[in-house]
């Protein structure tokens, strides 16, 4: 069955103020959506609540996947259900290595489905791990490597697509991937996630930038304002935000936004 | 059957938690007395010096003033046991071991880790060693690993040269108390120019309660030799306290190496003043690594006074205090000669209102110049509840040295917790693998099979840290 995520009239407030107005969205296993914007319209705030981060509090509206509403679950039940959170910050945790950290993920993730289970062997997980990364084109010495502790911008970047791969999510939520890239990093992250796209996994691409929407192809580009969605359309409607800005959208829905 | 099974349950997270009954050789009566020490080496059957030693310490233990710092002692050193014989002798085969302790260090896996890896094993129930075995290629190099009881009989000369040297009775209240009623503990001595390669571990059980344990353990590493000692330690919980206080004296020869690495995992009741100290001479290099998870209160300070040009000494101190728990943990280095090196690094943890505090001491003596010296404390503390202290002193007598000091508290941090989860680790398991990995630098310098064991018990005491 085809795994659906369905955002339905969203409404978060952090500390009090009102950030996202009603968001509807449907993202389906499969689909490539893009959701774009300038900054400070709630395109991280919708990223982390859809994750289940504590300082981010829905106020109304129910957020669907896989038919159950996933609001009440905690972001570790989330993730065994099949939904991954790329950050636009991912967060070092000095002392443990990216293989460490992988493993005891894959090994949490089948215990939630059966308590009795032992865990992934270290060969088996070797073997996986070695696989991931050569289809990513990671260097090896990536594994050993304390987890984003002291990596660069497109380095942990990388660790996020990686992660991404051996969770193996049925839909994927890529909070700003292209954001502090250069462009040669940008195409090495990008190619990931399009060689991880396809009939199994659905992604939604937030970006501020249509530039990773040169190598990524979405099959669906929203425009975020003020904490909602204003604008749904193709590929060509990205082509269109490069070409013109968000002026023309700001105008368009300049009521709205006072509203 | 109906207590016992409800003490099991309070006692679930800590495994080593199960008592057995065992029937002793002699128990002194409780307190602490001329009487109980007279008897205590009369039954040992000692040389005078000794007894004479003893009665000095325990005088010295009389007229010393409890110590004004560190943890809250509440002990009646009145309803201490404090010489218990579980066995006549110690046995140097398994198999000879009385029955119901050999249980007790089955249960511990003991003999299992000794076929596996160890060069060497001892085994100490309440006052006395009841096994103690060392590889046979070993023994025909001259190495000697003997309870320190025998090594007093069976090499009385080289024991009394160094005994009581490095840690006098005056040192501190504890060190008397354990120079009056020392029992047990290992003594090893390494001649010139051996290199032992896999660890030599004594294994500490207290059993009884009530019960002081006062081991005394003397390592002699000759020049150019080198020796890792390992220990652990690990008792029952009841409801009495029980007291163990260690005297650790080491001296590392010319050019020699000592690692000495302690896993302390008592039960919560067991209060553990323990004093551990080496000289270290010409070029050589002494190695504390100490990791302290169990115990209601720990002082321990584990030191090394580099007395000869060049030497180095290391300390890797780690620190868990959990609910009820005070971890009072460090370390001192002496700098008295020219061109020393030293570095102490602690980690310590608290969560569920715990306390752990960093206590070190840095001194350098005038004329020890070119001294390097490097000091980092970082505390994690896991709820608003625990509580971090670090008493950092440091007295520099020369102006020749390249001292380093950092200290960081930092808290165990939501967005960390929240990115662990959003990958499917629960909450507790996503706290756990914050700790494992700040204590790393510690446990990567562990043997395989102390890191493994180690890891295990840091995750037993997070269990049900996520409230």
């Amino acid at each position: 069955m085809t795994a659906v995520l369905e955002i339905r009239n969203l409404h978060v407030s952090v500390e009090d103020n009102p950030i996202l107005k009603g968001v509807n969205l449907t993202v389906k296993q499969g689909e490539i959506h893009a959701l774009m914007g300038p900054n400070g319209t709630g395109k991280s705030t919708l990223a982390y609540t859809l994750m289940g981060h504590p300082n981010y509090a829905v106020t109304a509206g129910q957020v669907i996947f896989k038919g159950e509403d996933i609001l009440e679950l905690e972001p570790d039940e989330r993730s065994r259900l099949g939904l991954f959170l790329a950050f636009q910050y991912p967060v070092a945790i000095p002392g443990v290595s990216v293989a460490n950290f992988l493993r005891t993920a894959i090994n949490a993730r089948r215990r939630a489905v059966n308590p009795a289970d032992k865990g992934i062997t270290i060969p088996e997980f070797r073997k996986l791990l070695k696989s991931k990364m050569e289809f990513l084109q990671v260097p090896p010495d990536f594994a050993g490597r304390y987890l984003n502790d002291g990596f660069s911008g497109g380095e942990k970047k990388r660790a996020e697509i990686l992660q991404l791969a051996t969770l193996e999510p049925q839909i994927a939520i890529l909070d700003e991937t292209d954001s502090g890239l250069d462009i040669d990093a940008l195409r090495i992250v990008a190619s990931g996630v399009n060689k991880l796209a396809g009939p199994e996994m659905g992604a939604l691409v937030i970006t501020h930038y249509q530039r990773i929407l040169n190598y990524i192809k979405p099959h669906f580009v929203h425009v975020m304002l003020g904490g909602k969605i204003v604008e749904s359309g193709e590929a060509d409607l990205a082509l269109h935000l490069e070409e013109h800005g968000y002026d023309w959208v700001r105008e368009k829905h300049l009521e709205q936004m006072e509203k | 059957m109906t207590t016992q099974n409800e003490e099991l349950v309070a006692l679930s997270d800590y495994k080593y938690g199960f008592k057995d009954q065992v029937n002793y050789a002699f128990r002194s009566r409780k307190g602490l007395s001329a009487e109980v020490v007279r008897e205590l080496s009369q039954m040992k059957g000692e040389p005078q010096w000794m007894l004479d030693f003893r009665l000095k310490a325990l005088d010295i233990f009389n007229k010393k003033p409890m110590p004004t710092w560190g943890g809250e002692i509440n002990l009646d050193f009145d309803e201490i046991t404090y010489y218990t014989r579980p066995s006549d002798k110690t046995e140097s085969n398994w198999e000879d071991v009385p029955a119901d302790i050999k249980n007790t260090f089955d249960k511990l896996g003991i003999p299992e880790a000794e076929r596996k890896f160890l060069a060497g094993v001892g085994a100490q129930y309440e006052s006395e060693m009841v096994y103690h075995s060392v590889q046979k290629h070993l023994e025909e190099l001259g190495v000697i690993f003997l309870s320190s009881d025998d090594g007093l009989r069976q090499h009385p000369d080289l024991f009394r040269e160094h005994f009581g040297k490095v840690i006098p009775a005056t040192d501190n209240k504890f060190a008397a108390c354990n120079s009056a009623v020392w029992s047990g503990g290992s003594f090893v001595y390494v001649p010139k120019g051996v290199k032992v390669e896999m660890p030599l571990q004594a294994y500490f059980r207290l059993n009884a309660e009530g019960t002081g344990q006062f081991e005394r353990t003397l390592i002699i590493v000759d020049e150019g030799a080198q020796v890792h000692y390992v220990e652990g330690c690990t008792a029952p919980s009841y409801s009495r306290d029980s007291f163990h206080s260690g005297v650790i004296e080491i001296i590392v020869k010319k050019n020699a190496r000592c690692r000495y690495t302690t896993i302390q995992n008592w039960s919560t009741n067991v209060y553990n003043l323990v004093t551990q100290r080496a000289v270290v001479n010409e070029g050589a290099t002494m190695e504390w690594v100490d990791a302290n998870l169990g115990s209601k209160l720990t002082m321990k300070y584990p030191s090394c006074y580099l007395v000869g040009e060049g030497a180095h000494g290391e300390i890797l101190s780690m620190a868990f205090a959990g609910p009820g728990q005070h971890q009072d943990t460090g370390g001192k280095v002496v700098h008295g000669a020219p061109n020393t090196s030293s570095k102490i690094t602690s980690k310590s943890i608290s969560r569920g209102g715990g306390r752990a505090s960093y206590r070190g001491l840095l001194k350098v003596y005038k004329g020890a110049h070119g001294v390097k010296s490097n000091v980092v404390c970082d505390a994690l503390l896991l709820d608003e509840k625990s509580r971090s202290d670090t008493y950092p002193y440091i007295e520099i007598d020369e102006d020749d040295v390249n001292i380093g000091h950092e200290a960081s508290v930092s808290k165990i941090g939501e967005e960390q917790l929240f990115y662990l989860m959003s990958r499917g680790l629960t909450e507790e398991a996503a706290a756990s693998m914050v700790v494992s990995g700040f204590i790393e630098p510690l446990v990567k310098e562990l043997p395989m099979e102390y890191a493994v064991e180690l890891n295990r018990l840091i995750q037993l005491q997070m269990e049900g840290s996520i409230g």
